[in-house]
């Protein structure tokens, strides 16, 4: 023990104090191929391998099963079907309708009917093909338009409406009405969907699985084998991506997993092959949007109708919160004092549909800024003008449809200041004259902003736990309910802790999720991981400072004032220790140095029967710039330059949150340009494996990318540290890759009519609008 | 082979990795290099992320002598390369390239350093295809950093700080590298200590006789010499030929299909050769794409851009252009231009040779003029004649790695603006890989002009009635495949067409 305080450690920060620019914590193991994924996990005696007996039909009963081959193939151990789930045969985040193996009715091409389990991966899949099916194939709905015609829904049509919309329309001085199809969008995770199930003693089950909602997959894996909740442990310490795809959808893969293993007595484990994953697994919904607004010649909105009808699939799975905030976006930044939002949640002969970065909102956001497009092209106006005037207000014009006021808007100032930034006005001039003297190629910008809603829409999942611990050796074992799917999480919490003990971060041991050390954990989504999970861990590590400081104050006999914990140390008056020091004091005077922290969100509360209150805690703002130059002859289009203004408050991790910005920026830019989803006419997704499904690749990155975060804005809100959640948001900012193009085929006529330009704006579709443009039909 | 060295066994492959010797008998022919590095040797790094080539999570690194000396790196895709086509060469992985004592390759450091990882699942896969790019090249620009890892998806970075890291790489090891690992751009140096040690040893391992594979009566057989492969493919017409295994691998990975005899010509030299005559180039069938390329464009530089385009590094890496006109799929993107340039293909059986244009091969879909017990020797691509105008165009969803929904290739020769010879090839638009003859035809004799171009588009309906499917529709495809005939002629009097040459 030393005494007397060095003065240069107070003026040196810890390593990983909260807002360093601190790399992944995985980082090093991610580049050096040592990071373990579900798949790497060491594989026990006498593993087996699963793979599914997947529909060939759309919509079918199962006549006759005969699965005599399968069980007869080479190294077939096991095969099972609906009949052999001893418990509840579903896996339905919200609604019991989506069964783990199909019981004698199909309901899409690639529903898994049976699983079979052999002692090798090619055994499993060579026999998982052996199946002798005959079906009765019944009437399929595979498009949108037959579902709404046929009133097939999920669940049941939503409406909010303030104002009269309709009413407004009609007095209005000028109105635009027209329908957009907005496509869909594979996750595609480089990691496919996995689970591996490992049998215990007395029946219990050991589960890891790739997930971003380990309690979920506890809680479906228990019901499915028809054990309870504490009979059964689910674990993961990463995932290879996520982005939604693995918020409701790997409880089925681990209940095959698990049956398996639960029948077998041998560990199991199913890793579906990209084929599979993308054929069997749900996507980003696509919609159908039919908008019709009215305004007045400054382009002010009077009265806005939305009518959305999204391909929900054979299932409900989370359409319906995805839904409602689609009607939550709609509004993006714009104030909409008469507006009428109808919402179609349609059931189609296809997977089921589910979370997916942004979760309906990019759909809601994409409509209006549609339509501000329009009314921009009927005006002759620069759309951005149309934009910056239909904004909300910071005092007045400032609720929105679903009554919540909003208190912390930013949207203006980030407006300004990104065109001016990216020097819109100037770039706009100097592409309208290049357009005008070139025939082939056409350019085009836009500016679009983001508004995005933080919190989950259902108020009761806004809430997390932590545990931590502190050995003797003043070193840290944290564990929190969320899941690290590339975004950082488990950095940022880390990074909480630290800064509160004020201690190294490499003296925090950051730890796999599990639901034996936090239960009931929400789904890591809705971008809430750090504000929840921070918040929870916050408070576990102020628990046992607050120990810490009641011991030494009394074991010192100083104030408790007086206790302060600096650099790994601790000073308790005029007497230093190192943080290591005081934990094994602490410990031998018989204190508890573990706790549990907990957190939910204040302020939100919501009635979904109205739409009406406070979804939201806070707001997270962005914009972005995009310039493309289009071929009129072909459709093809490059990216040429993006600037960003993104908000994260005050940033966690700055290095993590550029990333964030970035990759959503990209992702979202796939969306709506080059990933195209197919079906052929038999309900077959054709799309669904990379050689067919085309993500950016490097070169889609623009060559001038400028991506800056909104200087000294901390949250208005007491969220962790005051930052804000970066995870969905900037998704959207590639709203404006998508506008940019329009605005180069409107220059095709002269900017008279607005494009009917679909996403994603493939060189086909992009080619389409141009025809239309010239009169013509493609 | 000096006789103190025993010829290696013939039923056994041998290679090295990272530079130590691995022998493996009773190989399981189709056996991929994935699938033994992660179930055999618990070599967890390389990722599985779609077994078809496609996205790069596989990636590793294969080294083989130079012709200059030293040795020759090339990234590869793990999940469809078999593991047998491994004799004789030396195989890196994402975990050879750290030190013993933990620290991190300069190119594992760069990418910490510029937060090129997320989720990480895509990093090795990156790692390896810039450990390629750091040994090959030095001080690449945007455009070859792209172009180096075209063959890699990630899904969470956006790439911006992968290819920072890409451009900062090199700095780590400016300060005195010892390793020949962490020695940037070596390949082409003189080959140091380390490095001729290797070279060594791969040629203790190099085999003069055919390697003989039998698995539970499944064959594979890998001749060195032509005479040898002639005799083979004779005796076996059922066999499958394999070259670099881009279209063969996915028989295997992604439908499942059981070889039963596969005969590898990716160790015949003499199909490995590329010779000159006064009038054409001569392309040995197992030249790589990667090989054919710089040739074929030094001939052709405006073929440039469609073999950048044609799959990726990895890809091209492995792949033959051989195999890519043996394959003959309607949607492959040498074709077109060789048809164009009325290239000829030499086929051997036996002990024949012959010579047929390449137009004449194909018959059909999937069908070739080829006899049992025939294969493609070489290809012949005739040299630029002076007064020649060269166009080749692909479209696709995605610039990089993606298949043409159309490809079409345009050699023009004119005489005092009239047409004097056109040649139009395209993929995409039929089932094979076709000439638009009646479009020839009517431009014959015309004049050079949009007027008398579009006069006779029209004629392209009769020699095309493409499909529908997801890469494009029918009706694209036509349209498309018009308008690049525009845009050609455009191009001739010197306008930019492409967005891709936009502002380049
Ligand atoms: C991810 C990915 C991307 C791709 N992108 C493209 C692209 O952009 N453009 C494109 O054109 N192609 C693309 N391809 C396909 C392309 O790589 C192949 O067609 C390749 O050129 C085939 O060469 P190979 O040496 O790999 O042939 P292999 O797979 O070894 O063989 C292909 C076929 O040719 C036969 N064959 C091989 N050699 C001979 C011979 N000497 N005589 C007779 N028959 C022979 C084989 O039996 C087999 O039927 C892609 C493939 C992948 C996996
Ligand atoms: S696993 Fe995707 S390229 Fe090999
Ligand atoms: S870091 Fe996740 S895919 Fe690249």
């Amino acid at each position: 023990m030393t005494m007397g305080a060095d003065k240069n450690r107070r003026d040196v920060p810890i390593r990983g104090a909260v807002g360093s620019a601190l790399p992944h914590d995985s980082a090093h193991l991610h580049v050096s191929g040592a990071a373990l994924y579900t798949d790497d996990i060491a594989e026990p005696r006498n593993l087996l391998h699963i793979a599914l007996g997947m529909s060939t039909r759309p919509h079918a009963r199962i006549h006759n099963l005969d699965l005599s081959k399968v069980l007869a193939a080479a190294g077939v151990v096991e095969v099972l079907t609906a009949e052999d789930i001893p418990g509840k045969n579903d896996f339905g985040p919200v609604i019991a309708d989506d069964p783990i193996l199909a019981p004698g009715l199909v309901q899409f091409v690639g529903q898994p009917m049976f699983a079979v389990a052999a002692d090798t991966v090619e055994q499993a899949r060579r026999a998982a093909r052996l199946a002798v099916i005959e079906y009765e194939d019944l009437d399929a709905i595979l498009d949108l338009d037959e579902a709404v015609a046929a009133k097939s829904f999920v669940l049941p049509s939503e409406k909010l409406q303030r104002g009269d919309s309709g009413a407004a329309i009609s007095a209005a001085t000028h109105s635009v009405s027209g329908r957009v199809r907005l496509g869909g969008q594979d996750q595609f995770y480089l990691e496919g969907q996995i689970a591996m199930a490992v049998p215990r003693e007395g029946g219990d089950l050991y589960v890891y699985s790739s997930t971003q909602h380990p309690g979920e997959v506890q809680h479906t894996v228990a019901a499915a084998l028809g054990k309870q909740n504490k009979d059964v442990i689910v674990e993961c310490r990463r995932m290879g991506g996520a982005f939604g795809g693995k918020e409701s959808q790997p409880a089925q893969i681990a209940c095959i997993a698990a049956l398996v293993a639960a029948r077998t007595g041998r560990a199991a484990k199913l890793r579906l092959d990209r084929d599979a994953d993308m054929i069997m697994t749900g996507k980003r919904h696509d919609f159908v949007i039919d908008y019709n607004v009215g305004f007045n010649d400054e382009g002010e909105i009077e009265g806005c109708e939305f009518t959305f009808a999204s391909r929900c699939g054979m299932s409900a799975d989370l359409s319906g919160a995805i839904n409602d905030r689609t009607m939550f976006h709609s509004d993006n930044a714009y104030y909409l004092k008469n507006i009428t939002i109808v919402s179609h949640r349609c059931k189609t002969n296809t997977v089921s549909n589910t979370a997916f970065r942004g979760f309906g909102g990019p759909q809601g956001m994409f409509a209006i800024e549609y339509v501000i497009d329009d009314i921009a092209a009927c005006l002759g106006k620069d759309p951005l003008d149309v934009r910056r005037r239909n904004f909300y207000g910071t005092t007045d014009r400032n609720v929105t449809p679903y009554q919540q006021t909003i208190e912390d808007n930013i949207i203006g100032e980030i407006v300004d200041q990104l065109e001016r930034t990216a020097d819109y006005r100037k770039r706009r001039a100097e592409l309208q004259n290049y357009n005008e003297n070139s025939r082939w190629l056409k350019r085009g910008i836009a500016l679009t902003p983001v508004k995005f809603g933080i919190s989950f829409t259902a108020t009761h999942l806004n809430q997390a736990g932590a545990l931590l611990h502190v050995y003797t050796d003043g070193t840290v074992h944290l564990n929190h309910g969320g899941t690290e799917m590339g975004q950082g999480l488990f950095t940022k919490v880390a990074q909480v802790v630290a800064e509160e003990l004020q201690i190294d971060i490499d003296r925090i041991k950051i730890t796999a999720s599990d639901t034996s050390k936090v239960p009931n954990a929400s789904a890591t989504a809705a971008s809430s991981g750090s504000d929840l999970n921070g918040k929870a861990a916050q408070v576990a590590a102020r628990t046992i400072k607050e120990r810490l400081i009641v011991f030494a104050a009394e074991h010192y006999g100083v104030r408790r004032d007086e206790v302060r914990f600096v650099n790994n140390h601790v000073y308790v008056g005029a007497t230093e220790l190192t943080f290591a020091e005081l934990a094994h004091q602490a410990w031998f005077a018989r204190i508890s140095l573990s706790a549990t922290g907990f957190y939910r969100t204040p302020k939100i509360n919501y009635n979904r029967a109205t739409f009406s209150g406070r979804p939201f805690y806070y707001f997270a703002y962005g914009a972005a710039v995009s310039e493309v130059v289009v071929d009129v002859l072909t459709g093809e289009h490059r990216l040429l330059r993006v600037d960003v203004l993104h908000d994260c408050g005050q940033s966690l991790n700055p290095a993590l949150d550029l990333g964030q910005i970035e990759g959503g920026f990209i992702q979202g830019a796939g969306w709506l340009t080059s990933e195209e989803l197919c079906w052929n006419t038999d309900g077959a997704l054709t799309t669904h494996a990379p050689s067919t499904y085309k993500i950016p690749a490097c070169s889609d990155l623009p060559v001038d990318f400028r991506i800056a975060m909104l200087e000294s804005h901390a949250n208005r809100e007491d969220t962790i540290y005051r930052s804000k959640a970066v995870g969905e948001p900037p998704l959207m900012l590639a709203i404006s890759v998508f506008h940019a193009i329009r605005d180069a085929v409107a220059s095709v006529g002269d900017h008279k009519s607005s494009p009917l330009l679909q996403a994603p704006a493939t060189p086909e579709a992009i080619l389409r609008a141009i025809t239309r443009m010239q009169g013509g039909d493609l | 082979m000096p006789q103190s060295q025993p010829e290696p066994a013939h039923d056994a492959i041998r290679f090295l990795l990272d530079g130590e010797l691995v022998e493996l008998a009773n190989v399981d022919p189709t056996r991929t290099v994935l699938q033994y590095l992660r179930e055999d040797k618990l070599r967890l790094g390389s990722k599985e992320g779609c077994a078809e080539g496609d996205c790069g999570a596989c990636t590793v690194v294969v080294a083989e002598t130079a012709a200059a000396g030293g040795l020759r790196l090339r990234a590869i895709n793990s999940c469809i390369q078999f593991l047998a086509t491994l004799d004789g060469k030396m195989l890196f992985t994402v975990e050879s390239l750290q030190k013993p004592g933990g620290e991190l390759h300069p190119v594992q450091q760069a990418l910490v350093d510029c937060h090129g990882s997320q989720c990480g699942f895509c990093t090795p896969g990156f790692v390896m295809s810039l450990f390629a790019l750091f040994k090959n090249s030095a001080a690449p620009e945007r455009r070859e950093i792209d172009a180096a890892l075209a063959g890699n998806l990630c899904r969470c970075t956006g790439y911006r700080p992968i290819i920072t890291a890409a451009e900062r790489m090199y700095g780590y090891a400016a300060n005195g590298a010892t390793r020949w690992l962490d020695q940037p751009n070596t390949c082409n140096e003189e080959p140091r200590d380390e490095e001729l040690q290797m070279t060594a040893r791969l040629k203790e391992i190099r085999r003069s006789r055919a390697l003989r594979l039998d698995s539970k009566g499944r064959q594979f057989y890998a001749p060195r010499s032509l005479d040898d492969l002639a005799a083979l493919v004779l005796q076996f017409p059922q066999a499958v030929l394999l070259a670099g295994g881009t279209d063969v691998g996915l028989w295997v990975t992604k439908q499942h299909r059981q070889l039963e005899t596969i005969i590898y010509t990716g160790q015949v030299s003499a199909l490995k050769r590329i010779a000159r005559s006064a009038s054409y180039i001569e392309i040995g069938a197992a030249v790589t794409v990667t090989d054919a390329m710089p040739v074929i464009t030094d001939e052709y530089p405006e073929l440039q851009e469609v073999f950048e385009r044609f799959a990726s590094p990895p890809i091209r890496n492995a792949a033959t252009l051989g195999g890519n006109v043996s394959n003959g799929s309607p949607i492959g993107d040498s074709m077109p231009p060789l048809l164009a340039l009325g290239a000829t293909l030499v086929l051997r059986k036996g002990e024949r040779n012959r010579e047929i244009p390449l137009d004449e091969f194909y018959l059909g879909y999937q069908e070739k003029a080829l006899e049992p017990g025939e294969f493609v020797e070489s290809l012949r691509l005739p040299k630029r004649t002076s007064d020649l105008q060269l166009a080749c165009y692909k479209i696709s969803k995605r610039f990089d790695q993606d298949i043409s929904a159309v490809c079409v290739a345009i050699a023009l020769q004119l005489d005092a603006g009239k047409v004097t010879d056109i040649r139009i090839a395209c993929g995409g638009m039929a089932a094979i890989p076709k000439r638009a003859e009646h479009c020839e035809a009517a431009l014959r004799g015309q004049e050079w002009s949009e007027p008398a171009i579009s006069n006779v588009l029209s004629e392209l309906d009769k020699d095309f009635s493409p499909i529908s499917d997801m890469r494009a529709s029918d009706q694209y495809r036509r349209v498309v495949c018009k308008n690049l005939l525009l845009r050609f002629h455009a191009e001739t009097s010197g306008a930019v067409v492409s967005v891709y040459d936009y502002g380049r």
